[in-house]
């Protein structure tokens, strides 16, 4: 819940909630640059870049790099979006602008 | 019952199913029409946007392409998933945010332009005919291999469903019926793929038993053995990359923000209550779809397998019925080039293009004559990829009843994404074309009563090219994502991540991000498709790919003309902030 009483109607109360607003616009950036390096990582870089180099692991059956582009990295894309909504709530009532 | 009796009571079930559902849920307003009235359940949501996003390429194709792509195929899958990241990261929750009806609607308001807006309304119809035409065949195909219809029929009777709860129900149908239409074809889909999983690696969860060894006391790992037999054949290898890394990457990539780009597939995030709802139905959607889309490349491998050792070194007198079947479809093909009668499988094209069969005259050995003529190699069977989910239950001796599920699922499939195709292009039409930008005066009855006949035009068109297949529907699925990813998808997100983007910046970066792609398609495929390899492409990247690259130019040349035009208005700016919190959704409503 939000800390500071919601008093819009006031100047320097107005400047306040714009200064707000502009830290929530920060933290959520932050946590989707992580989110979004994560996303790249499993995807272009271990399904595709780096897979001739995992290719030599073998993970069960399957050949790492092969099993990050046609198994794994849909798994992680998975936790990606389920974090990031988890994690949005509790920035979105740390700044008080939840739905 | 016969396996021709159940699959007539599996496809009549399920049609009577969605004619239901359609009638429970008639609406009578535009919001209830375009956004089902904005309070979907983020779970239910999920599982409409599976069911709409997909499609008979999906279900059908896939597993097949997979199949004879091996690693390469896994563009496919990443594309087609990575894309929800995007979405629910990006997209989703903002645009509910904005809580209004269509996609063109937000391109139009955040650029303040009626222009901005039309060419988003060009840009989702161009997108979505694409789709729908292989929809409209897809259901055809289905209809003539099981039901002994022939395929114009088939699209007909596909049209009226599609007709019923399209026209009636509007999202609102539309969404109800993609929940039934989720359940029926991802039981279709997972179903036959534990039976063969089990038979081939002992494994019932097919996405374990990929990585498993193979039930036939032989000690290898399936894509061991699979990799082995290929090169054996003269195949590359499975698990190898064959297509260059760059060229797996843009198209990886062009799919992805495709994806993120798709207007069909957006709206659905439009009907849950709140933004953050968009954010946690994302996730649901692609829990939903990643059930498919794991199990896909398990299946592809089992196909591939199982094709082999059904067809390979087998006398054509004692080959599965079931390649007789899809023989008279045009579907298999055998030439006979060293007259032993027996079928040799190999790599190489047996003979060039599509089969040419001479009417129904047979062969030596009882086979349909083909009158191509053949190639130098030794490969003598010709194979349409499209059959390997299709057939591959019946390749697999399962029971009558899965053949069914498989004949509905496959309509559920294409049914689905075909009536949410339809509702992006009447919507667009009769709320952005006709209520926002030449007919502000119309009312909200008189709005809806437009956008139903929009749809009944559309379901008309679609039925047409389903009917009349211009002969690039294939070809031209490349333009969907391409497209889509170069124009609609750095709009939004530009919209939505600068306040300082402007009208003139967006309308040009669209266009040439549209132009870039849509010539680059054209020149390589249709007017010099001689000159489509390799050696030509720009950067190395093939049309499929070439989206990424249409992405920069549309954000390059966006902030260029940027720099030189009047800057966004303050309360575009107010709007834009407004956007980025989640607080105050509340419904969509009409200015």
């Amino acid at each position: 819940m939000s800390e500071q009483p919601e008093q819009p109607d006031q100047p320097e109360n107005a400047e306040a909630a714009r200064g707000r607003a502009k830290a929530y616009w920060r933290a959520n950036l932050k946590l989707l640059g992580k989110l979004l390096a994560v996303w790249f990582v499993v995807s272009f870089g271990f399904g595709i870049l780096l897979q001739p180099f995992l290719d030599q692991f073998q993970f069960f059956g399957f050949k790492l790099g092969f099993w990050f582009a046609q198994q794994g990295s849909i798994y992680v894309f998975i936790v990606l979006i389920f974090v990031y909504s988890y994690r949005m709530k509790k920035i979105d009532r740390e700044f008080g602008v939840e739905d | 019952m016969d396996t021709q009796t159940l699959i007539y009571f599996f496809v009549g079930a399920s049609f009577a199913l969605y004619i239901g559902i359609a009638i429970w849920s008639r609406v009578e307003s535009t919001k209830e029409f375009y956004i089902a009235g904005g309070g979907i359940h983020p779970v239910v949501n999920g599982m409409a946007t599976a069911a709409d996003w997909m499609s008979a390429a999906s279900f059908i194709s896939m597993a097949g392409l997979i199949a004879f792509l091996g690693y390469d195929g896994s563009v496919y899958l990443m594309g087609w998933t990575g894309g929800y990241v995007l979405l629910a990261l990006l997209l989703a929750p903002y645009l509910r945010k904005f809580g209004k009806f269509t996609v063109p609607d937000f391109i139009g308001e955040r650029y303040y332009s009626d222009t901005a807006r039309l060419v988003a309304v060009v840009c989702l119809i161009f997108i979505s005919f694409t789709y729908v035409a292989g929809q409209m065949r897809g259901v055809g195909i289905v209809f003539s291999r099981f039901l002994e219809v022939d395929i114009d029929m088939g699209v007909i009777i596909g049209m009226t469903i599609v007709f019923f709860y399209a026209v009636l129900g509007g999202m609102k149908g539309i969404t109800y019926t993609q929940v039934a239409q989720y359940c029926v074809l991802i039981f279709a889909y997972t179903v036959p793929a534990i039976f063969i999983s089990m038979l081939i690696t002992g494994n019932p969860v097919p996405q374990l038993g990929l990585g498993s060894e193979l039930a036939d006391g032989s000690g290898m790992y399936v894509l061991e053995k699979l990799d082995a037999v290929l090169v054996d054949l003269g195949f590359n290898a499975y698990t190898e990359r064959t297509k260059s890394m760059v060229d797996i990457f843009a198209i990886t990539a062009a799919l992805m923000l495709g994806t993120a780009g798709l207007p069909h597939v957006i709206v659905r995030f439009f009907t849950v209550p709140k933004a953050s709802d968009a954010r946690t139905s994302a996730g649901w959607a692609l829990v939903f779809i990643a059930i498919l889309y794991t199990t896909a490349p398990a299946v592809g491998a089992f196909a591939r397998i199982n094709f082999i050792d059904s067809v390979n070194n087998t006398p054509y007198s004692a080959v599965a019925e079931v390649y007789k079947n899809y023989e008279d479809l045009g579907l298999v093909a055998w030439k006979d080039k060293n007259g032993d009668g027996v079928i040799q499988y190999s790599a190489g094209a047996p003979f060039a293009g599509k089969p040419d069969f001479d009417g129904e005259k047979r062969g030596a050995s009882g086979e349909r004559t083909v009158t191509n003529a053949p190639t130098e190699n030794a490969n003598e069977a010709y194979v349409d990829r499209d059959i390997m989910v299709l057939a591959n239950p019946e390749i697999a001796g399962l029971p009558g009843w899965v053949v069914a599920l498989v004949a509905a699922g496959s309509l559920a499939a294409a049914l689905s994404t075909a009536a949410g195709l339809l509702l992006v292009i009447s919507s667009s039409i009769s709320h952005d074309v006709m209520k926002k930008t030449f007919m502000p005066n119309i009312s909200d009855a008189q709005e809806l009563r437009a956008a139903r006949l929009a749809a009944i035009v559309a379901i008309l068109i679609a039925g047409y090219f389903g009917i009349n297949p211009p002969g690039f529907v294939a070809q031209v699925v490349a333009f969907a994502f391409g497209l889509a990813a170069a124009s609609l998808f750095p709009a939004i997100i530009m919209g939505i991540f600068t306040k300082s983007m402007n009208k003139e910046g967006a309308v040009v970066g669209m266009l040439a991000g549209l132009v870039f792609t849509f010539s680059y398609i054209v020149y390589f495929k249709f007017v010099s498709p001689e000159l489509n390899v390799a050696d030509n492409w720009l950067f190395g990247i093939s049309p499929e790919g070439i989206g990424f690259v249409g992405m920069f130019v549309n954000i390059g040349l966006a902030f260029f003309v940027k720099r030189f035009t009047t800057s966004t208005p303050q309360d575009v700016q107010d709007l834009v902030e407004t956007i980025r919190v989640p607080s105050g959704t509340g419904g969509a409503h009409i200015h």
